[in-house]
């Protein structure tokens, strides 16, 4: 349902990707792997149309998306859940869910507060804090629900596991698995393996801005050298 | 007692419209992130149409509020209208470009002002039923003040209620932080941009539409409310409506009480109060710790190049053809080559500051009258002669820096930006209104340039060795370790901190180099023309500063000349003619539109690279 084909991206005059292409089936949670600076928030970025790309295209429910702004992007079911969370930090949490409410769309689940707090039980609590007096792990469900509220049929999730205390990330992959029963489709990006390999089904290695392997998890359990030579072990 | 609070009250009456005003620029900067100059200008369009519905509306207090509520929401309207053709465009440009294109609007508004309503003060009716005085403790109140000093809080609590407590609000709060974010989860930004300018627009036609019992509608109004706006704003926090409104009350009650100690310096006091509130609070009284905002930054700046061989011969061409000129050109072509001589240094020295500096003056005509009245205050009281006036010039305008600089060094973007404005407003009041000293709108006149250099030819060459020479002094200051060092500084300032630079004082002697050349081209000002007056010193003539550098673009060093002299070149042709400004205006928005980069930049992508030296691009440090 969501595809990549051949983009590339440039910051300045930097090269960063460079013909990259995969896809992300309806259901299907695919991890975006590689190390620090490979290139995997500038991909999820260029398919939220955040970063603009001269080659390729991005398709989603085989229409392109590619060249419109973030926000049609959005409503049409694509939920972008950025890295470092970007919540906003004046907004209590209430206020952060009502930013990214959208109306309900036929081909998603309905997300409403009340239902999300059974998801993420920690930010029931806080309705009235403001974002800026969270934890890294409250403020990373607070930004994943945030995005949910926009009622997504897809999500792009970006480290989600990155600087979070390891029980907060066991309830993250708990959260992910929540998402695909519920018929989402998610594409996350990882360096952390051992959590990539909890929830997804396929893997995608990119490195140097350029896709060096594609298959399931399970191959790439099987396959050590592709591991250590992509992924910082 | 009684004529203290009456004092007190007329105080809170003026902070309404103040606030009105402030809170309408507070919001439009805190969303959008532009300095807008217009603002002004939509304050005086609501007196001036609330002054024609008043007359067309049936007299009454329905029609006078009436016509009150259409003039503020037409403000509006014009605003959401430049928004969408203008202001849309330069988001994400630098913001000298916005600076200088909202201070087009500003003059494309004066000209529509002037050919709509002429040239007259319009005067408004009273507010039909409050045009009595109400005793308090024997003292006489305007009802209408009181009126006003209850619609400044009840504004406040209303704008609190839509920013709090509506999806509106809170969207608008969202993106204040990080637009790009609030894109990403599917709101167009556009429109909400769109509307935050509808809002803020209304708010300064409201409060220049009610501000019309009190003060006749005319053509001034726009930048002197600006320049008072600026310094609330500065002083409340930027984006902080609160903030807007506690600063309005405090500038309100100096004002208020200052007339009666000093009525000369009442605008001194407000700066030394913004100065003290920066220094201890760098962000306003309410404002934030100015979080970089997401999503809104340009492209890196390119490395400054050297001179290629080839536009080192053009150089000294040029200079040959400066020094031809006079054999064969007529007095008014040497009279104009002076004054392009002499804004050419002034550009200069606020490219210098600006450019390689980093530090954005949106103030730089205070250090150019600074050196102007230096020179001729020094002649009128002490009878120096042209010499020890022109070594006065640059000393007086120095100094100045120095006294700035110290303030403004603390602080950076935008806060930078509205203290050096705020520091020019100053000398400008007090040129303007230390009449005694100054001469006030009269200005300062007879002084003239010694017996030997009073040839229009002697004053020339004068002109040119002394612009000439600081130019190439500055041009050495920019590519000696003390600019390598400030542009290091502009580029990251943690990094040169941690290799033992001090940046502050470096920044600040940066300030007190521009501040002197500013100054020698302000002493060469006054003796060229006989005389000075406040003018000089207004925030026009920096903005002039501003366009030229802006017309030649900020990353050449040959920039800011191209700019000085396609800028005194195009005033000159255009002045004569009957609604220049909205010609100039027009010329200016159409440069910020089209080549964004300047008019250097824009030659340097057409031009062989011979003279460019485009190959280094990139590999130059
Ligand atoms: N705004 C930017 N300007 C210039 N270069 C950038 C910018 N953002 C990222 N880069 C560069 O682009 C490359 C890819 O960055 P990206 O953020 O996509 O990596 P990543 O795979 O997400 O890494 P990480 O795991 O550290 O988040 C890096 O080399 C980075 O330095
Ligand atoms: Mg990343």
């Amino acid at each position: 349902m969501l595809e990549v084909q051949g983009i590339n991206a440039f910051y300045g005059q930097a090269k960063i990707l460079d013909d990259v292409s995969f896809s992300v089936g309806a259901g299907e949670v695919v991890a975006l792997l590689g190390r620090n600076g490979a290139g995997k928030s500038t991909t999820m970025k260029t398919m939220m149309g955040m970063v603009s790309s001269t080659k390729g295209d991005v398709t989603f429910n085989g229409e392109t998306i590619k060249k419109l702004p973030s926000h049609v992007i959005c409503q049409k079911g694509l939920g972008y859940v950025p890295e470092e969370r970007r919540i906003f930090t004046e907004l209590t949490v209430m206020e952060n869910l009502e930013v990214g409410k959208q109306d309900k769309r036929p081909d998603a689940p309905f997300w409403t507060p009340d239902k999300l707090f059974k998801l993420f039980p920690n930010l029931a609590e806080m309705r009235n804090r403001p974002g800026g007096q969270m934890s890294g792990g409250e403020q990373q469900m607070l930004s994943i629900a945030r995005t949910l509220m926009g009622n997504p049929s897809a999500i792009l999730l970006d480290e989600p596991s990155e600087g979070i205390a390891p029980v907060i990330v066991e309830q993250m992959a708990f959260t992910i698995m929540e998402l695909k029963k519920e018929g989402l489709a998610v594409l996350l990006s990882e360096q952390n393996l051992h959590f990539a390999k909890l929830v997804s089904d396929r893997a995608v290695i990119v490195e140097k801005g350029s896709i060096r392997y594609q298959g399931t998890v399970k191959e790439l359990e099987e396959n050590p050298e592709i591991r250590d030579a992509y992924l910082a072990v | 007692m009684g004529f203290y609070l009456a004092q007190f009250l007329t105080g809170l009456a003026s902070a309404s419209s103040l606030f009105l005003v402030a809170s309408g620029l507070s919001i439009i900067f805190g969303v959008t992130r532009i300095v807008n100059f217009a603002h002004g200008s939509f304050f005086m369009l609501g007196a001036y149409l609330a002054y024609t519905f008043v007359n067309i509306l049936p007299h009454g207090v329905l029609g006078f509020w009436g016509a009150i509520i259409v003039a503020s929401l037409l403000v509006g309207v014009i605003g959401v209208f430049l928004e969408i053709t203008l202001f849309r465009r330069i988001y994400k440009a630098p913001e000298l470009f916005q600076l200088v294109a909202t201070f087009g609007v500003v003059l494309v508004i004066q000209d529509l002002a002037l050919w709509i309503w002429g040239a007259e003060d319009l005067f408004g009716p009273r507010a039909p039923g409050l045009g009595g005085a109400v005793r308090i403790l024997g003292e006489p109140i305007p009802q209408y003040d009181l009126l006003l000093i209850v619609l400044g809080p009840a504004v406040l609590l209303a704008v609190w209620l839509l920013f709090n407590k509506t999806r509106w609000g809170t969207l608008v709060r969202a993106a204040t932080q990080d637009r790009e974010m609030v894109s990403a989860l599917g709101v167009n930004q556009s429109w909400l941009f769109t509307s935050v300018f509808f809002v803020g627009s209304t708010l300064a036609g409201l409060g220049g539409a009610i501000q019309l019992p009190r003060e006749a509608a005319n053509l001034l109004m726009d930048l002197n409310v600006i320049g008072e706006a600026f310094v609330v704003v500065v002083i409340g926090g930027m984006g902080s409506v609160p903030g807007a409104f506690l600063a309005s009350v405090l500038i309100g009650e100096l004002n208020a009480f200052g007339i009666l100690i000093f009525p000369e310096i009442t605008l001194v006091l407000a700066f030394l109060v913004m100065a003290v509130v920066l220094v201890v609070r760098p962000w306003g009284l309410l404002g934030k710790p100015d979080a970089v905002l997401r999503g809104a930054d340009g492209p890196p700046e390119q490395p400054l190049k050297p001179f290629t061989a080839t536009s080192k011969y053009l150089v000294w061409a040029l200079a040959a053809a400066l020094l031809a000129t006079p054999a064969i050109a007529d007095e008014f072509v040497l009279v104009l080559l002076s004054d392009i001589l002499i804004f050419t240094l002034f550009a200069v020295s606020l490219h210098f500051i600006m450019g390689p500096g980093g530090l954005v003056s949106f103030g730089h005509a205070a250090y150019f009258g600074l050196g102007a009245y230096g020179a001729a205050l020094a002649v009128k009281y002490l009878g120096v002669d042209m010499i020890s006036g022109l070594v006065v010039a640059p000393i007086a305008a120095g100094l100045g820096a120095l006294v700035f600089g110290w303030f403004c060094v603390r602080l950076s973007g935008v806060y930078l930006a509205m203290l050096t404005l705020a520091a020019a407003q100053i000398t400008w009041s007090v040129a303007f209104q230390w009449q005694d000293v100054t001469g006030g709108d009269d200005g300062i006149l007879g002084i003239w340039p010694a017996e030997w250099a009073s040839e229009k030819m002697a004053y020339y060459y004068l002109t040119l060795a002394l612009v000439g020479a600081s130019v190439y002094v500055i041009r050495r200051i920019v590519y000696a370790p003390f600019g390598y060092a400030l542009r290091a500084g502009r580029d990251s300032q943690l990094r040169v901190e941690a290799i033992g630079i001090n940046l502050k004082s470096q920044q600040w002697m940066a300030f007190v180099i521009t501040g002197i050349f500013a100054g020698i081209a302000g002493g060469l000002y006054v003796y060229s023309k006989g005389s000075i007056f406040p003018d000089e010193l207004h925030i026009a003539r920096s903005v002039d500063g501003l366009i030229m550098v802006l017309l030649g673009g900020i990353q050449s060093l040959i920039g800011p000349i191209v700019g000085a002299v396609s800028f005194t070149m195009l005033e000159d042709l255009v002045t004569r003619l009957d609604y220049w400004r909205i010609i100039f205006g027009g010329v200016i928005l159409f440069i910020v539109v089209i080549a964004p980069e300047g008019l250097a930049g824009f030659a340097r992508k057409i031009l062989p690279e011979s003279l460019t030296g485009k190959k280094n691009e990139g590999v130059q440090i």
